[in-house]
């Protein structure tokens, strides 16, 4: 089932998020995708280990260009996505929906993320 | 992969209304702003291996040389031994500067006994103009002829199907199923003069078009029309790259520049060193240490990708120049250019992929080899 985009938390990174109460799930915008062509491999964080929001917690490799993933937020690592492991093209296929990447137990405060809105206008304005 | 040197804003091909209908993204490529990709990478690369793939490829540069001195020129000029050539052949040569560096990679197609065409890398135009410049013996011999002219590659095993169904294609002489491969035909498209060449840079059969501004946009459209049934899709760079990585062919920026010689690059075949001259001959040895290109073969998922650093134990022996997860084998592959001593065949070294070691093994190019 894919996330409603006009929902989600975004970040200046094109991870876009979903916040259910303390349970942060992550992935990258379609347009995150389309920039990086075909992905070809996702390296995700390891379950039980934690992640800071504004670093870098991952990779997307694609034919053409490495992506970084960056975490929107701290916390402990729930769940990774290992269907995306096993057939990264469905970032390509269905960003908001299969392709989640990461499920994170937030810790603290949720930090500032951009708005539905305010992304478009992001990407708007990048494009 | 675009040019450094370039400042001026990206140039467009007469077909960007064609790409921007079909939905292409774009990138800047050697100073033109060209598809990177219309879908997706691998469906255009994987399309182009089992059916047919259409690239615009008219930021190529264009040279005709014609006069009774055309022949001695190019072999002073280029590497190869041109004057030999016969009508309606092609070659693949190099342009090299006094000290042997490479300035340009292009094919040369002998039109006539007295008139050859020499197709250039975009990036390098300027740059190959001015080395033909310097040794011209008179004014006009050479000519620049790029900005009138598109170029459209037909590439895939149903390449051949492609233009024989393609409307207003007429007077293919010699007719496709005689025309060799590196070599060309003449014909007509609308009736006007299209030049037929069975060459590319994707380890295909296929065709290279060159074809006026003018009629460019009608010969895309009817090589879509006569091929979509056959399964040709129109491809973008990014396919294009990793087709001729996989077909071991070297990109201009990448395995080929300034500061490498041919042998290095495995292109002593294509250097006429018994020439009793020409520009480079005295530098065109490189030192005995020199780096050598190698072809490098993975396992896994993760490709060492240009600029990365090759290692031998704890040595580094070497840099990644073009490296890609391969579409059509499964597994990563890249050229890299290593100490000589640890470029044997089998010899296994490893690519630091951002911090972390991965196993490679030197191989022979290319990784990719058609059925014949």
């Amino acid at each position: 089932m894919s996330h409603d985009i006009e929902t989600l938390l975004y970040t200046p990174e094109h991870e876009w998020v979903h916040v259910d109460g303390d349970v942060v799930t992550f992935g990258i915008t379609d347009h995150a995708a389309e920039q990086l062509g075909d992905v070809v491999f996702v390296d995700l964080p390891a379950v039980g280990g934690t992640v800071t929001a504004g670093q870098v917690c991952g990779e997307i490799e694609s034919t053409k260009s490495v992506g970084e993933l960056y975490a929107p937020v701290t916390g402990r690592v729930l769940e990774v996505n290992g269907a995306v492991d096993a057939d990264p093209s469905a970032v390509n296929a269905d960003p908001y929906g299969d392709a989640w990447l990461v499920r994170v137990q937030l810790e603290g405060d949720l930090p500032e993320l951009l708005d539905r809105s305010a992304y478009a206008q992001l990407i708007g304005a990048a494009s | 992969m675009s040019d450094p040197r370039s400042t001026a804003p990206p140039r467009s091909t007469v077909l960007r209304p064609r790409h921007e209908a079909l939905g292409a993204s774009f990138t800047d490529f050697g100073g033109w702003d060209m598809p990177v990709r219309y879908t997706s990478d691998l469906a255009e690369h994987h399309a182009v291996r089992t059916a047919a793939g259409l690239f615009d490829i008219s930021h190529m540069g264009e040279f005709l040389v014609t006069g009774a001195d055309a022949a001695p020129f190019l072999d002073e000029v280029l590497a190869g031994r041109i004057s030999t050539m016969r009508v309606g052949k092609a070659k693949y040569s190099l342009v090299l500067a006094e000290d042997g560096g490479i300035i340009d990679d292009v094919i040369v197609y002998r039109i006539a006994e007295d008139r050859f065409l020499v197709i250039a890398n975009a990036g390098n135009r300027d740059a190959v103009a001015a080395a033909f410049a310097e040794r011209v013996p008179h004014p006009g011999l050479v000519e620049d002829v790029s900005d009138h002219f598109a170029l459209i590659a037909v590439q895939g095993p149903a390449a051949r199907a492609v233009l024989e169904a393609t409307a207003g294609v007429e007077d293919v002489d010699p007719s496709l199923d005689r025309l060799g491969y590196y070599a060309f035909a003449a014909a007509t498209f609308a009736g006007e003069a299209l030049f037929v060449a069975r060459t590319g840079y994707t380890g295909e059969d296929g065709f290279e078009l060159l074809v006026s501004n003018r009629h460019a946009p009608a010969l895309w459209d009817a090589l879509l029309a006569a091929g979509t049934p056959l399964g040709l899709v129109p491809a973008g760079l990014a396919a294009r790259d990793t087709l001729r990585l996989e077909a071991g062919m070297p990109l201009y920026g990448h395995e080929l520049s300034r500061d490498i010689r041919p042998a290095q690059a495995g292109l002593s075949r294509v250097v006429a060193v018994d020439k009793p001259s020409f520009v480079g001959k005295v530098g065109v040895d490189p030192v005995e240490t020199a780096p050598v290109l190698v072809g490098l073969v993975s396992e896994g998922r993760r490709a060492g990708r240009a600029g990365y650093d090759v290692y031998d134990g704890d040595i580094r022996v070497g840099e990644v120049t073009s490296g890609a997860l391969s579409p059509t084998l499964g597994h990563p592959i890249a050229m890299a250019y290593v100490d000589p001593a640890a470029s044997a065949a089998g010899t296994v070294l490893h690519i630091d992929v951002r911090g972390t070691r991965i196993p490679a093994t030197v191989t022979d190019l290319p990784f990719y080899r058609r059925n014949p």
